[in-house]
Order: C-alpha cells, then structure tokens, then sequence
C-alpha cells in the first residue's frame, strides 16, 4: 500500500527532473525572498577525501551530547551493545560516518571500484525548512550564528520538521514514550564555554573542519583552484586556530562543493572525491523549500484579509439564507 | 418541513458488538504505544516520520468529515435548502470526522504532554502550516458541535437555548465554511515544503487548490454513500431523488478538480513521468481513474438517475481522493536513505478501531438523537 | 634426521638416533629441531619444513657468505647480534661460514680483503652476499671507500659470484637516511648498484634478526628465496601493514588518540596515528615478534613511540615524523553502514492479511448494498459499512 518502488521513482526523477519541476518563474513569483547568511555564521567543512573513517567524530559526538549507543536489529545477533554502530542518523545518532562503496572497492575516493566516506549531519540551513514547519517554534536558528536549535521543552512532537527537512537530518527517537527530536546543534552546549564542535576536535586528518563560514569559504577556494598533487596544509581543528596541519597533498575533487547552493545554501559545506548524489547526498535544487510554503501561506493569508472577506461573505448569506429555511430543523421530535 | 427523529432501533447489535470489540483491542495497542513509545507500535521510521495514524487517521479521516462542511456551502451559502434533509446527518459525520482526527492526533503527537503549546501565543509560530492547520481543525471542531448542537437541545428539550442558538448561527455557519476550507487548502500547503522529495506527479503550487476541491467533492460524496448505506440498512425511504439531483453539483466539481489537475501537470511538463513503469505512477493512474468514474457516472443523467451507479460514484471519489491523499503524503514521496515503509499489525489495528469507534458513536447517535429524517416525513 | 618426519606429529621420531648429542653452537640435536621448527612456523611453513631446515643448517659444508659495509652505522649488525635463539656466534660459526664481514673481521686490512677474494674466488658461484648500507652514486662513488675501492666496486666485484644476494636494512634496501633529501652522495640501495640481479630486500632501521634469519634459512633450505613483495620483501614479514596487527589499534576503532606526547590520551596508551605514527602505511610484522626477546610490547608503538615507516621506501627518513599517513587499508570495513543500504520494515503477513480482511469486507458490503439497489426491496440487517 504505501511502499514506494524507489528505484523506479528515482529513476523517473531523473527522467524529467528538469522539465518537470515547479516552473521557475511561477515558483520564484511565489516564494518570499530569500533569506542572506549572518556574516557571523559558523559552520563546517566536510572533506570526504581527508576522512580516513576512523569514526572518532561519530564516538566524539555520542559522548558530548550524551547519546546511547545504538545497534541496529540486524546486528543484535553479535554485538550486545558494545559497540555502537548506527546504519543512520536517528533519534539516538545526530552525527554517522557512511561509506559508499563499489565493484572492488579497492581505492579510496574512486567512482568506480572504490569506496569513498561521508559524514551526515545537520547542514545548518541558511533558511532552514525545520525553523519554518514547526508549529510551536521548538526549532530556532540564531541570528547571529546561524545555529539551528531545537527546545524539547517545546516541541509537540508532531515531526513535521523529520517530514519536511530536504536533507532527512532531524530524527524523533521512536523508541522511548518519552521520545524528543535529535539534530546535531554544532555542540552549542561546548561552544559556550569556548570549545569547538566535538567531531572536529577530534577528527585526526581535519576532514571535518570548523570555522566561520566566511574563512571556510576560502579555505575550499584555496584547496579547489591548487592543482591536485600540490603539497598542502590541511588545517584541524577550527580553522584559523593554531593546531598543527596535517601536510598532505590536494587530491581530485569532483566539481561543484554540496551545501554552498542547496536550499538557499547551507553552512556546511562538502568537498568530495565522488560525486555527491554517490555519497547519499540528496540532490537538492537552489530554491529554500521554506521560502516557497512561506509565501504561498503569506500570500494566501496576508493581514488575514482574503480570510475576513471570505468570512464576512459568507456571514452575509448564511444569514440571509438561515431566515428563508428559519423553521427547517424545527419540530421538537418526539415521534417516530 | 423536517421531521428529524432518533431510530428507534436496539443499540446492542452484532455489529457494535464487533465494533466495539476493534476499539477496545485499538485501545490496547494504544496503552502499549504510551507505555512504550511509538516504535514499539508502529512501523513509521527515520524515513517515514508520518504513518497512517497521521495519513489515514487525520488527513483522509478529515475529508470524510468534509460532509458538513461541503452540506453548509451548498444549504446555506449557495441557498440550496432542498438538500437540508442531508445536512444533519452530514454534519455528525463530519463530527466524527474531525473529533477522531483530533484525537487521532493526540496519540500520534510524540510530545503530546506539550500539545497545550499550539494554543499559547508566545509559541505560536506564525510561518508554519502545520500552526494554522492545527488551530483551524481545533476551532472547527468546536464548531461543529455547536452546529450540530441543535440535536442534542431538541432531544433534551433546551428550547430556549436552541432559540438564542439559532440567532447566531449565521456566524457558525460561516465559520463552518471558512474553517475547512482554510485548513483543507492548507493541508495540500503543508506539501510545498517537500518541494525536492515530493514526485512532480503530485508536487505543485496549485496543491492547496487541489486539496480543498477533493475535500469538497469528498465531502458530497461521503453525504450521497452515507444517505444509501442507512437507508439500506435500516430500511429508510431512498433519498435517491435529492442525491441524483445534488450529484450534477459533485460532476463539475470533479470534473474541475481533473481539469486542473491535468492541466497543471501539462502546463509543468510533467506528464512523461505518468508512464513510467512503477507502483506510484500506477497508483497515480488508480487515483485519477476513480475520479474521471464519478465524474463520468455523475455528468450523465443515465448515470444520476440509476441508484447502483450513483452509489458505485460515491464510492470511487472517496477511494480516489482518499489515495489522491495517501499517494501525495506517502507513496509519491521519496524518503532518504531508502527507508521503506508499510503499517504494522498494531498500527492497523488503531487506525482500523478508530475508523470503529466513528461508526459505532454515528450507529448510536443516530439511535439516540434526531439526526435522520425518518419514514414518516419525507419531504 | 628423517627429512620427511612430521614433527607435529611425531616429534621423537624426527629426532633420529641421538637427540642429545650437541649438534649445533653448543645446542642440542633436540634443540635444534625445536628452533628450526620455530623458523619455520614463523615462516607459515610446515613443521616438515623445520626438520629439512634443521638438516641444512647443520650440514658439514656450511655456506659461505660475504657480509659488505656501506654507508651505515651498523646498526643491522647490532640488532643480529641481539637475537638469542639461537645466539648470533652460533649462526656465524656453525650454520654458515661467515667468510669476511667488514666489522666481525678477526683479520685487517690488506689481510682481511686478500682472505675475502680468496674466499670469493673459491665459493665463486656458491655464497650469499649481504649488503649492509647504502652506495653512494655521486662524483664516482667516492664517498665510501674500502681498500681504496668505491663502494659500487665492492658490490659489483662481490655480486658477481654470488649465489644470492641479500640487502639488510633501509639503507642497503634503497638508500636509507642518507639517500634522504637532498641526498648529497647519491645514496641508493644495493639493486640499483647491481641492476638485474635479485636483491632480496630486509628492510628496517634494524630489521628483525629474525626476519633476515628466517630468509637465510629459507635459502639454504630450499636454494630459492622466499616468496616476495612487489619490493623484493619476503612476505612473511612485510605481507600486513602494521596497523592491522597494531595492539593500540582498538584504540583508533574507538576514536581514541594521542594529541601530543606526553598527554592524558599518550599516558593512557591510545593510538599514536594523530601525532604521525606510519602504521597505516607500513608493511612490517614488528606488533607480531617485536624487538630484543624481552615480551610484548617491545618494539616502536608498543613503548609509546609512533611508527615512523622505516620499512617503507617513500615513508622512513622521507615523510616528516608528525605527518599522518595514509590509510591503506585495501577495502573499507565491512561494519560501515552502507549510503545505499535499504532499511526500514516490509510489509508483514500479519499487516497484509489485515489489509486484506478490511479491504474484502468493504468490497463484501458494497457488493451486498448494491445488490439490494436497483430492484426496489428494502431489507437487510444491521450492516457494518467500513472504510479504508
């Protein structure tokens, strides 16, 4: 009844992805404008070709935000949870190491007969789907970092936000009756009292990296105009911040960097040796999905004026109508 | 005029028995589900947030409540009273409708201790569509009793409230025209957002429009099925000669809701996608296959005038606009991270007992207050 | 000795007529079988290997061998004399015939070299040559010189009668330290200076002893080297990157490193790779038989050191000490979650008949209604209409 055949789905999208898209201009008519990153953002850069999946990010994480481990039920058989080896992000998991893999898989960062890692996590949207769905306004995004947060003391749990967010990164966790949503929040809890995001304290190689989305913008500037084989500093850590680099040479990227457009832009950016749809990237247009229910919405409700007419119209003829039919319903029963 | 009246038939049948029977073994899953969290009843997952307790429950059970609401447009707006007969037992559906989807919600809702919190101003979100769905079903169930409090005044003799009642509801009445068609719109608005996971065959900017309009066409079409069924069950005089002449009204509006529907996708280009070999793009055909039947059963006076073919329209615009609704909230929706999906035994067996319990309280209501237009007064 | 006997099986019998007579640098014949046995277990031979072995070694014609010096510190000659079972004298006296060694040498000067041509001229076609250190190319090769010959002379003049030839330690493998850049002598290993020729690679700054025994072993035993790497390394010793058999490794599984020597994730013992250890990139079995006979632990990692690649021509002396290195792991490991993986539950038997069950009673009533339509009767009980 309700599984999808994703294949043929996938491949019918692809189909006429382009054709049959909302047309540009109608959409775009509609859409409210979009919203500009604060120049104070923060975000991360994610290097698939740097990360040598270790997974002390995914181990990092689990501690900092205080995370029970998660085994999924295809691997109960064998590990009692001792080690914690989510398939997703879940309720349980804000942040996982993937790899995708193919024929051989034998060199890293090849398309064909290789494998190549990717880490999953909220993207931190520049105009976040989640902010805008929710209902009761649990999931906030501060003004001047750009942080996405979510209050459980808020939430209604309606997981409007699980629904609508183009990437899939909030999670509701479904196995307890007292379940709350789960989305990585850049460890803001370790920001405050000055520390960097738990996952890019620990990455060895800086393939998670983080920073201001500004100097990370550079950064990628810096790392895709060098010609692959040239000898470089990667930086750790936090970008600008004074840890040894790692010294390695600039690998192949494929073209383009995943976050900097997609959905009105995102500030987390990839960089990636295999092509980003490869690596269970959505693919994910320019336009903010926000920014077009919102306007649709504004333009239906503005100043509730379409709403008021509508009502005083039909006030009117119900009146109206309602003393022509007066006695309609009226013989007090009692018969049968 | 109207001489409605309860039936006056036994309320302990084999039939509640069995219905009550579904609510109470719904009941039980849901104690689980409380005890121990969704996961432990339903199949919905990290891929599949939303499940038919959302899907069946509140979106399709919503407009099978359109009844009232589409009853109201055509009574009193469009001052049809003709029909008025249809009106009370259209408004109590639409009670159940709405009542149970509310509760549906409740139970679904993961954070429900914290459901108060749509109703306090300072969390109230102005942007989201889910906000004005939730506070336009809750008002327009508090309307709905109040529109069909009238019942509940004659049969316990309060005939000076029905009085002042009566004085003001005009205002109800056009709430009661308002609400639904706000929140039927915007429940096809609470797609836009799915802008990149949504298959074009359903994403469009004119779902809000295509919502309301099936909702409306639902709305006669759960009026016309529930006129035949209690007519037949309980040996009630037909009230075919109305519904024939009302379904000309339900055969342009499907008929507007193809148009539209097809022209939109035309005009997007969308179409190639319809012939593509997959279970969605079959269920598409399914779905609009059910509505060109009714519109083609209701558009010709043959098929209005034969009583086996208005009911068999009836039905195929609830089937279509309730898989209409299933295809856009779930089937034609691409989750991530190839999650699949189908309800559990459990999550059946809610759904399946709340869809009971509207049907045992409809079978009581109509037993106890007067709701019907019985043998003796037929206009 | 039975060459054919199993000692696994019947050790007693493989032992032959006197198992305690001494053999072999003061060991017994018992002795003997049980350190050969061992060689070869180490080997991943058969324990039939090990008597064979034991019978080569103990051969009245002990091979000759002539052991060269280059640029080197002799660092590889220390290690060997180090190994304890059996002890570098016995190898030396009794298993083969050391016949000149630059720094083992009782002999000098003109003494010593006029020996080691009489021994090469004798043996011709017959003995091991070993290198040890690296040849510099530059201006001539002059910048090492024995008896008024360039290091290039030597080994050319000494590979030509060799049996076979083995290159011990970095240095002779492919220039080790000195070769590192900018190279100021054009250091290069021992198979650039005799292109050619099979130069059997043992590698290390020192190798094991025991790898470059089990190898002469090997040789004796069998009269062909052992099975190589693409590098000319046996792979009994250099088949698996250290980090497979690293004992720190669940420590890099679990995401636990050491930032900085000398700090909390440094005293607690976990993985070295943050501060540059190369055991991800180094093809090397020392976390297996570790350094010196003492126990477990005793070698580079295992005492808190990262693994600085010595084994590895582009790593050891080349890559900066804190660099990271590569991972080679050849596949990614299985327990990765997959980007394509399908999850998520399908459909039950249990969910399928209750569809069924719901969808035939709707149909059921339907058609019962319809039945009743048309013809005018009114009938029929109470009647469930259900909907899905």
């Amino acid at each position: 009844m309700t599984e999808v055949d994703r294949r043929d789905f996938l491949r019918g999208a692809g189909f006429a992805t382009a054709a049959a898209a909302v047309p540009t201009e109608a959409s775009a008519a509609i859409a409210r404008p979009p919203k500009q990153i604060s120049p104070q953002a923060v975000g991360m850069l994610y290097d698939s070709t740097l990360c040598i999946g270790c997974r002390a990010c995914v181990a990092a994480c689990k501690e900092a935000n205080k995370m029970p481990a998660e085994v999924p039920a295809t691997l109960t058989g064998w590990n009692e949870n001792t080690w914690d080896s989510a398939e997703d992000l879940s309720g349980r998991t804000l942040n996982v190491i993937k790899v995708y893999r193919n024929g051989t898989a034998e060199q890293k960062d090849h398309e064909i007969n290789g494998f190549a890692f990717v880490k999953r996590h909220c993207l931190h949207c520049i105009d976040p789907s989640c902010v805008s769905v929710c209902p009761v306004g649990a999931m906030q995004k501060d003004a001047a970092t750009g942080i996405v947060s979510y209050d459980p003391d808020v939430c209604i749990g309606c997981r409007y936000c699980v629904y609508g967010c183009p990437f899939g990164v909030p999670q509701f966790d479904f196995s307890s009756a007292l379940g709350k949503i789960a989305k990585c929040e850049f460890c803001r809890h370790l920001q405050k009292d000055g520390k960097i995001p738990a996952c890019c304290d620990v990455c060895p190689t800086g393939a998670s990296l983080f920073g201001p989305v500004k100097e990370l913008e550079r950064e990628i500037e810096r790392r895709t105009a060098a010609a692959p084989g040239t000898p470089y500093q990667f930086p750790r850590g936090k970008i600008g911040e004074n840890r040894p680099p790692n010294a390695a040479t600039i690998p192949t990227y494929v073209k383009g960097v995943y976050g900097e457009h997609e959905a009105g832009g995102t500030q987390v950016r990839y960089l990636a040796g295999v092509p980003f749809p490869k690596l269970g990237l959505p693919t994910v247009g320019r336009q903010s999905p926000a920014s077009l229910s919102e306007g649709m919405q504004h333009t239906i409700y503005q100043w509730l004026i379409a709403p008021l007419v509508a009502f005083v119209g039909f006030a009117f003829l119900a009146r109206r109508n309602l003393a022509l039919h007066h006695d309609d319903d009226a013989p007090p029963s009692k018969e049968g | 005029m109207s001489t409605a009246a309860p039936l006056r038939r036994s309320l302990v049948t084999p039939t509640t028995l069995v219905l009550v029977a579904l609510v109470v073994i719904a009941f039980c899953f849901l104690l689980q589900r409380f005890l121990f969290g969704l996961g432990a009843v339903a199949n919905i997952n990290p891929g599949y947030p939303w499940g038919i307790w959302v899907v069946v429950d509140v979106i399709i059970g919503t407009a099978f409540g359109c009844g009232g609401f589409a009853m109201a447009l055509l009574v009193y707006i469009f001052n049809r009273g003709q029909y008025h007969p249809l009106m009370r037992p259209a408004l109590l559906s639409g009670l159940f409708g709405y009542t149970l989807g509310g509760f549906a919600v409740i139970f679904d809702l993961g954070r429900y201790w914290q459901a108060y919190n749509l109703l306090l101003p300072w969390h109230a979100q102005l942007n989201s569509v889910m906000f004005e769905v939730a506070l336009c079903v809750m008002a327009y169930v508090v309307v709905l009793w109040i529109e069909f409090s009238p019942a509940f005044l004659e049969r316990f003799g309060f005939v000076g409230i029905k009085r002042i009642l009566e004085r003001w509801m005009f205002v109800i009445v056009a709430l009661g025209v308002l609400l639904p068609t706000m929140h039927q719109s915007s429940l096809g608005s609470m797609l836009l957002v799915m802008e990149y996971r949504l298959s074009p065959l359903w994403f469009t900017l004119w779902l809000p429009a295509l919502f309301v309009i099936s909702a409306l066409a639902m709305g006669y079409a759960v009026v016309m099925f529930e006129a035949t069924v209690v007519s037949k069950t309980f040996s009630l005089p037909s009230e075919h000669a109305l519904i024939s002449k009302m379904s000309i009204v339900v055969g342009w509006i499907t008929v507007a809701w193809l148009v539209l529907r097809f022209g939109d996708l035309f005009a997007r280009n969308a179409l190639p996608l319809a012939f593509i070999g997959s279970i969605s793009v079959f269920l598409f055909w399914v779905e609009n296959a059910m509505f060109l039947a009714a519109a083609l059963v209701f558009i010709t006076p043959a098929g209005r005038a034969s009583q086996r073919a208005s009911f068999l329209g009836a039905v195929a615009l609830l089937a279509g606009g309730s898989l209409y609704r299933l295809d856009a909230y779930l089937i034609g929706y691409q989750p991530l991270n190839n999650w699949s999906y189908f309800p559990s035994v459990p999550e059946l067996m809610v759904s399946i007992g709340v869809v009971a319990l509207e049907v045992l309280l409809y079978l009581i209501f109509i037993k106890t207050l007067p709701v019907l237009h019985g043998d003796a007064a037929r206009r | 000795m039975d060459a054919t006997c199993n000692p696994d099986i019947d050790f007693e019998a493989c032992l032959g007529p006197n198992p305690d007579e001494p053999v072999f640098g003061g060991l017994t014949r018992r002795q003997m079988l049980q350190f050969c046995a061992g060689i070869a277990a180490t080997m991943g031979l058969s324990a039939t290997a090990g008597v064979r072995m034991a019978e080569a070694a103990t051969a009245p014609a002990r091979p000759p061998v002539i052991w060269l010096h280059g640029q080197e510190c002799t660092g590889c000659t220390e290690s060997l004399l180090r190994s304890y079972h059996p002890t570098l004298e016995a190898i030396l006296l009794d298993v083969i015939s050391l016949d000149y060694h630059d720094t083992l040498c009782i002999g000098a000067g003109k003494q010593a070299l006029d020996y080691k041509h009489a021994m090469m001229e004798k043996n011709k076609g017959k003995y091991v040559l070993v290198t040890e250190g690296g040849t510099p190319m530059k201006d001539g090769g002059i910048y090492c010189k024995v008896g008024g010959k360039t290091q290039v002379e030597l080994i050319r003049e000494a590979a030509e009668g060799a049996a076979a030839v083995i290159a011990i330690g970095s240095c002779a493998a492919w220039g080790g330290i000195q070769s590192a850049d900018p190279n100021p002598t054009g250091a290069v290993g021992t198979h650039e200076v005799i292109p050619g020729k099979l130069v059997i690679n043992i590698p290390g700054c020192p190798p094991s002893p025991y790898n470059f025994l089990s190898t002469v072993l090997y040789l004796l035993t069998f009269g062909r080297p052992p099975e190589l790497d693409q590098q000319n390394r046996p792979k009994f010793a250099y088949g698996r990157l250290i980090h497979e058999n690293c004992e720190r490794r669940p420590h890099f599984d679990a995401g636990r490193f050491a930032l900085e020597f000398g700090d909390e994730g440094h005293r607690q013992g976990f993985c070295l790779y943050k501060i540059g250890c190369k055991g991800p990139e180094t093809y090397a079995n020392c976390p297996s038989i570790g350094f010196g006979d003492v126990g477990f632990g005793s070698w580079p990692v295992g005492t808190g050191h990262p693994c600085f690649g010595c084994t590895e021509k582009e790593t050891g002396f080349r890559k900066p000490l804190h660099a990271l290195s590569t991972v080679k792991t050849l596949t990614p490991p299985t327990a990765f979650p997959q980007v394509d993986a399908e999850k998520g539950k399908g459909i039950s038997i249990g969910a399928a008949a209750a569809v069924g069950v719901v969808g035939g009673l709707v149909v059921g009533a339907g058609a019962m209604l319809l039945k009743q339509m048309g013809d005018g009767k009114k009938s029929a009980p109470d009647e469930t209409k259900e909907r899905v």
